[in-house]
C-alpha cells in the first residue's frame, strides 16, 4: 500500500479528490466540539478556565503524534529512498511545531489561573519546549542544505536521532515528578475525567487530527508541485 | 582481505594519534574552550552577585551548564577542515569503516578539549563555593558528560557539515540532546551535596553516554556518507 501510493502522481490522483471532505470534516468537528467545550459543565475546582483543556491536551497529543509521524516518514525516507515519504517529513515539521507552540502557549494560560505562574519548570513542560526546539531545529536544518536529497537524507537522520526524545519526555515526568499532574485519560483502569469533559475531549482530539491530515495533505502536493516545477525549469534552462 | 582486516587496528591508531595531536596543538587546541569555560566562570558571580550563599546553591547547575556551551566550541572545527580538504575521500579508500572514523575522530576531539574541561570541573565548582568533598564525584559526573557531549556534538557537527552556518546551527541541533546528562549530572551533584542516594543520576548519566557511544557512530556515518555523495 505504501508503496504504491510512494508514487507522487499517484499519490496526487488518489487525495486530491478526497482533500476537500478531510478539511470538511474538520471544520465540522471543530463546529461540534467547540459547542461541546461550551455545552460541557464547569469543573467544581477550576470552573470556566477547565475549557482550556479542550484545547491544550488535544495540540499537545498533536505535538507528539506528528512527531511520531514525521520519524516514521523519515525512516521510510531514508531506508527505502521513497522521495514522497521525505516530502511528508518535511510537510509534517511546520505543522507540528505549530502544534506544539499551541500546546506551550495555551498551557502557559491555563498555568495563569491554575497554579498561579505563567510557567512552571516541571518535567513535562521543559521536555515540549525542548520538543519545539527540536521542531526548529530540524526546520533550520532542511533550510539551510540547498541540495534537496541531501536535505532530506540529512534530517531524516535527525529526525531519528530525536525519536530518542519521545521516550524522555515521558521519562522526565517521572524523574522530575513535580507539580504537572499525571495521565488521567489513558490508564490501564479507565479514564478518570468524568464522561462529560471526556467528550469534547474526544471530539477536539478528532478534530485537530483532521486537521492535521488536511493541511498535511496540502503541504505534501505543494511540495509535489515545487519539485515538478523546479525539474521543468532545470530542465528548459538546459535547453 | 586478510591484510585488510590486519591493518584495521593500525589505520585506527594512527588516525587517533593524528587527530589527538591536532586537536591538541591546531589553533590553540583545547586552550580555546578552556579560556571560554573559565571566562564563563567568571561572569557567573559578576552577574549574579558574589554572596557565597546563592553562589554555592547554583554552582553545580551552572558548571554543568557551562561544560555544555564550552563544548560547543570545537565542534565546528571536528569535521569542517578534513571534508573540505578532501582527508575524507581518501579515508574512505582506507580499512576503516565510516562509523569508526567518526566515532575515532569524536574521542581524538573528547580527549584533546573534552577531558580538559572534565578535569577543570571540580576545580570551577570549588571556587564557586561547592564543598572540597565534591570533587571526585564531580569528575567522575564531567567525564561521563562530556563524553555524552562530545558524541552527540560529533552528530550535530556531520549533519550540518557543508551548510555555510557552522557554528550556530549545530548548537541549535545539539542543544536539545544535551538536556538529559545537564539533567542528570547537575541532579547528580545536587543528591550529592543534599546528601541523596547518587546511584541513580549516576547510573542514568553513564546509560545516556553508553547510549550516545552506541548509536551516536550510526548516525554519525550515515550523515557523513551522505555529505561526500
Amino acid at each position: 500500500m505504501i508503496t504504491w501510493l510512494a508514487n507522487p502522481e499517484r499519490f496526487t490522483r488518489v487525495f486530491a479528490p478526497i482533500r476537500p471532505y478531510i478539511g470538511g470534516l474538520a471544520a465540522v468537528l471543530f463546529v461540534w466540539g467547540l459547542y461541546l467545550c461550551f455545552a460541557s459543565p464547569e469543573d467544581y475546582q477550576q470552573g470556566d478556565t477547565v475549557r482550556i483543556m479542550y484545547l491544550h491536551v488535544p495540540a499537545a497529543w498533536m505535538a507528539m503524534m506528528v512527531y511520531l509521524i514525521m520519524g516514521i516518514a523519515s525512516f521510510f525516507g531514508l531506508i527505502f529512498r521513497h522521495a514522497l515519504a521525505d516530502a511528508a517529513a518535511k510537510a509534517a515539521a511546520p505543522i507540528g511545531a505549530v502544534f506544539t507552540a499551541l500546546a506551550l502557549i495555551t498551557g502557559s494560560l491555563w498555568g495563569k489561573p491554575m497554579w498561579g505562574t505563567w510557567w512552571e519548570w516541571d518535567g513535562r513542560m521543559t521536555s515540549v519546549l525542548v520538543l519545539f526546539l527540536f521542531y526548529i531545529g530540524y526546520i533550520a536544518l532542511h533550510a539551510s542544505i540547498d541540495d534537496e536529497v541531501r536535505a532530506a537524507k540529512s534530517t531524516a537522520i535527525l529526525a531519528l536521532v530525536g525519536l530518542v526524545n519521545l521516550p524522555v519526555i515521558k521519562f522526565s515526568v517521572d524523574w522530575w515528578n513535580t507539580l504537572h499532574q499525571g495521565a488521567s485519560v489513558v490508564r490501564m483502569d479507565g479514564p478518570t475525567i468524568a464522561p462529560d469533559m471526556l467528550w469534547p475531549l474526544l471530539v477536539m482530539a478528532l478534530a485537530f487530527k483532521a486537521l492535521f491530515v488536511w493541511l498535511w495533505l496540502v503541504r505534501i502536493d505543494a511540495e509535489i508541485i515545487t519539485r515538478r516545477y523546479r525539474t521543468l525549469r532545470a530542465r528548459l534552462s538546459f535547453q | 582481505m586478510s591484510t585488510k582486516i590486519n591493518a584495521a587496528p593500525h589505520a585506527a591508531l594512527s588516525l587517533l594519534k593524528r587527530d589527538l595531536g591536532l586537536s591538541l596543538t591546531r589553533g590553540g587546541g583545547p586552550l580555546l574552550a578552556v579560556g571560554f569555560y573559565l571566562t564563563l566562570m567568571a561572569m557567573i558571580p559578576l552577574s549574579l552577585g558574589s554572596d557565597s550563599g546563592t553562589l554555592s546553591r547554583v554552582a553545580p547547575g551552572l558548571t554543568w551548564l557551562s561544560l555544555a556551551l564550552a563544548s560547543l566550541l570545537s565542534l565546528e572545527r571536528l569535521f569542517e577542515r578534513d571534508y573540505e580538504d578532501g582527508l575524507f575521500d581518501i579515508l574512505r579508500l582506507g580499512p576503516l569503516p565510516m562509523e569508526v572514523i567518526a566515532l575515532l575522530k569524536c574521542l581524538a576531539q573528547w580527549m584533546g578539549t573534552g577531558l580538559m574541561l572534565a578535569v577543570l570541573t571540580p576545580f570551577v565548582m570549588i571556587i564557586l563555593g561547592a564543598p572540597v568533598d565534591a570533587a571526585f564525584i564531580s569528575l567522575i559526573a564531567a567525564i561521563l558528560g562530556s563524553l555524552s557531549f562530545a558524541i552527540i556534538g560529533g552528530v550535530g557537527a556531520s549533519l550540518s557539515l557543508g551548510t555555510r552556518k557552522g557554528g550556530v546551527l549545530i548548537a541549535l541541533l545539539v542543544l536539545p540532546f544535551y538536556v538529559p546528562p545537564v539533567i542528570f549530572g547537575a541532579g547528580l551533584m545536587q543528591a550529592y551535596l543534599t546528601g541523596a542516594p547518587v546511584v541513580q543520576a549516576l547510573s542514568l548519566l553513564s546509560a545516556y553516554a553508553l547510549f550516545a557511544l552506541a548509536l551516536g557512530p550510526i548516525a554519525m556515518g550515515a550523515a557523513l556518507k551522505s555529505a561526500l555523495s
